[in-house]
């Protein structure tokens, strides 16, 4: 077995690999070859370490050395210097842009750790079918502690302080929900939780119940405890078969370890978990229209008030929460709230975890605490955008939420700053757009999916929303005028105004966001007919530049639906009736002769 | 499975895996007992680490490499699932990417057997609650 000592890690991401990266590593392997460290000194390509702004990146182990902006003739001062001498090469050491000191151990740089994981602390750490590993990691003692040693007031009390706001969408105060349904008097009441994760491109809760299960199934009870309830009911959908599986074999652990159960611990406390399935509805993410699809009804909302705090499921006071919120609540009680209030902003404690999609290098599932700006997340973490492109946009809070421009990249992420924004927090999904995006298509994907959703209750969303779509449609279609634009805004603030439940209020979001932040974008569409991003296919027209052809006829061979005609060596030609603009010929034409407009 | 009864009985259970789990690290051979542990939620699953699980399991089994496979959820670095976290005894997890059967090849042969490290590591890039 080699032993080496030290460990050169080079960074191997897109973005380092772009500046020469692989350059970098031959180099350093020949200067540890030069000394005579072969044998001492190995070096190896990592994944991205998520700084590429600084890139390339090298780090020496195992003193943490953080080195940036290495260049492959910076190898040999690497090696003669920091490896034979033991000196560190203070050029390539980060600089603090505050402080304007350089650092050198990686564990004191903040952009290097810029993640918390408090929801994920077990995700990918424990086995997910162990009961026995989340007891090892302080399983359960939250719940232990709350039986034992505080009284519900004193653990809502906890919450309270704790500043922890729901991480479902809403954001509303978690620690006071538990006291408003505590003070609903009834014979019965219920703890629920929120699983009906629906955004397209969020999968957060999904997450943390295939990683960590008993998390939810501890801070379930603990809710059952202060508001008073003996049962639970988790909403799922159908959609997340392995998230049920992992969730099922949780709850027969905890039952057969008396964690869940009659008198719990000797206390006399009993709580008891139900899985309810979910046919996959996304306005069954809305609380009343959950509670109505648990009751065997059609998944609809219903008016507020009265709040599920007052008559939620079966008419009983009922405490909805969704997946993250409960993951939080363990560490709450185990930390305590003065622990959690520290981390976060001012009107939003805590982390939030994102789930990252899109046109970003490093799509994953991470978690930052809240104050984080979107440059952080976007770039030092994710990795920053795919094929080196430019940044366009970020779609946040999924189709309640709006499109952020770069403008918004340095603001701090928080509950109350992406409202000002014109966004939302939302669950958690974020996606970014990348400049060869086109918003208006973007905006009408969103709406497709509203309208596929809605569950046709009340008319301004049943009805509006489609008419919204239509208008995107013919604006897409190239049949736009520029008072679409104004038709739309309009409709969009009635639908806004006047919808039932929160789908409908916010389901104009995306549409508003993108006018708000893109009208130039929206009226190349209407004015000049024209897709700045070349996405519209009705918009494009691809013709062949008869100097350029020289008849090979290999578009010609390669159209679907044989749009193109022409003789062998001679100019071709494209029908605009027939094509479908598919691209085909673009691709496929060695000569450059197709022409895009 | 015993009942836990008490909060003196969810303690002394906590010791009892916790001093399991450090009996695994300290065993007798310590300088062979490695554990693997396959990312396996929705998004490790859809790239196949069903497989590379699977093959860790034969794999190390054939080659009698004391070691101890386990499922865990998802690393959060879905862009490169399969993701597997090897810890070699007395060192620091490692994270390795993109592990399909023939990294899980490289993996066996070169870090766990060798403990020479090889491309794809995944830096660590978070804070943990204990931090």
């Amino acid at each position: 077995m080699t032993d080496y000592k030290i460990h050169l890690l080079i960074c191997g991401g897109t973005g380092c690999k772009a500046a020469e990266s692989d350059e970098i590593k031959k180099q350093l392997k020949h200067w540890i070859e030069e000394v005579g460290l072969e044998d001492e000194a190995q070096v190896v390509f990592t994944g991205c370490f998520g700084f590429c702004e600084k890139g390339p990146i090298v780090k020496v182990l195992p003193d943490n050395t953080f080195y940036v902006g290495v260049t492959p003739a910076d190898a040999e001062d690497i090696v003669k210097e920091h490896l034979i001498k033991g000196r560190t090469v203070p050029r390539l050491l980060y600089k603090d842009p505050i402080t304007n000191q350089q650092i050198s151990d990686s564990k004191g740089m903040d952009f290097y750790k810029k993640q918390t994981r408090i929801a994920l602390r077990n995700c990918g750490f424990i086995n997910p079918e162990s009961i026995d590993e989340y007891i090892s990691r302080d399983g359960y003692a939250a719940m232990g502690k709350c039986l034992t040693e505080y009284s519900p007031e004193e653990t809502i009390k906890e919450i309270k302080e704790s500043g922890l706001r729901g991480r479902g969408g809403g954001g509303f105060p978690t620690g006071l929900k538990w006291e408003i349904t505590r003070k609903s008097e009834a014979d019965q009441k219920y703890v629920v939780c929120n699983a009906d994760e629906g955004d397209p491109g969020a999968f957060m809760d999904r997450s943390i119940l295939e990683g960590d299960p008993h998390s939810v199934i501890e801070a379930m009870a603990i809710c059952g405890y202060c508001i008073g309830a003996d049962k639970g009911l988790v909403y799922i959908r159908a959609e997340y078969p392995l998230a049920i599986e992992r969730l099922k074999t949780a709850l027969n652990q905890a039952r057969e370890y008396g964690l869940l159960g009659d008198d719990i611990l000797g206390t006399g406390f009993n709580f008891e978990i139900e899985i309810r399935l979910g046919a996959g509805a996304f306005v069954c993410g809305e609380e009343t229209a959950l509670i109505h699809s648990m009751e065997g009804l059609r998944g609809e909302p219903t008016f507020k008030p009265p709040f599920p705090s007052v008559s939620g499921y079966l008419g009983k006071p009922t405490n909805v929460n969704n997946v993250e919120t409960f993951a939080n609540i363990p560490v709450i009680i185990n930390k305590g709230a003065s622990w959690f209030n520290k981390i976060g902003t001012e009107n939003s404690k805590g982390t939030k975890v994102f789930a990252l999609a899109g046109k970003i290098n490093n799509v994953g599932l991470i978690e930052v605490p809240m104050g984080t700006t979107l440059r952080e997340v976007i770039y030092d973490i994710g990795g920053g955008i795919k094929d080196g492109k430019g940044f366009k946009s970020v779609q946040t809070g999924g189709p309640s939420g709006g499109c952020l421009t770069k403008d918004f990249l340095d603001t701090p992420i928080d509950y109350d700053n992406l409202l000002a924004a014109g966004s939302m927090m939302g669950s958690g999904g974020m996606i970014v757009m990348d400049e060869g995006d086109c918003m208006v298509g973007i905006a009408k994907f969103y709406l497709e999916f509203t309208l596929e959703e809605s569950c046709g209750k009340c008319s301004p969303c049943r009805i509006g929303n489609k008419r919204l779509y239509e208008i995107l449609e013919k604006i897409t279609n190239g049949n736009g005028e520029e008072v679409d634009i104004e038709r739309l805004k309009l409709l969009s603030n009635v639908i806004k105004d006047t919808s039932l439940c929160g789908l409908g209020q916010t389901s104009p979001n995306p549409v508003l966001s993108t006018i708000l932040n893109f009208e130039d974008e929206y009226l190349a569409h209407v004015n000049e007919k024209k897709c700045p991003s070349g996405q519209c296919k009705a918009l494009l027209k691809y013709d062949i530049i008869e100097d350029l052809c020289t008849g090979c006829t290999l578009c010609f061979r390669n159209c679907p639906v044989g749009a193109i005609t022409g003789e062998r060596r001679q100019p071709h030609y494209i029908d605009q009736l027939l094509c479908i603009k598919c691209g085909v010929c673009y691709e496929k034409c060695k000569f450059n002769a197709i022409k895009l407009s | 499975m015993t009942k836990i009864k008490t909060l003196a009985d969810l303690r002394r259970i906590k010791e009892e895996v916790q001093s399991k789990i450090k009996l695994r690290e300290n065993s007798n051979h310590p300088e062979q007992l490695v554990q693997v542990k396959v990312g396996m939620a929705t998004c490790g699953i859809a790239s196949g680490a069903k497989d590379t699980m699977k093959y860790f399991v034969d794999e190390l089994e054939q080659q009698a490499i004391d070691a101890v496979v386990t499922q865990t959820g998802c690393m959060g670095y879905c862009y490169a699932e399969p993701t597997v976290e090897v810890t070699l005894p007395g060192k620091d997890s490692v994270v390795f990417g993109y592990v399909n059967k023939e990294k899980a090849e490289e993996i066996i042969d070169v870090y766990i057997k060798r403990g020479e490290l090889i491309d794809g590591v995944i830096p660590l890039s978070f804070k943990t609650i204990d931090d």
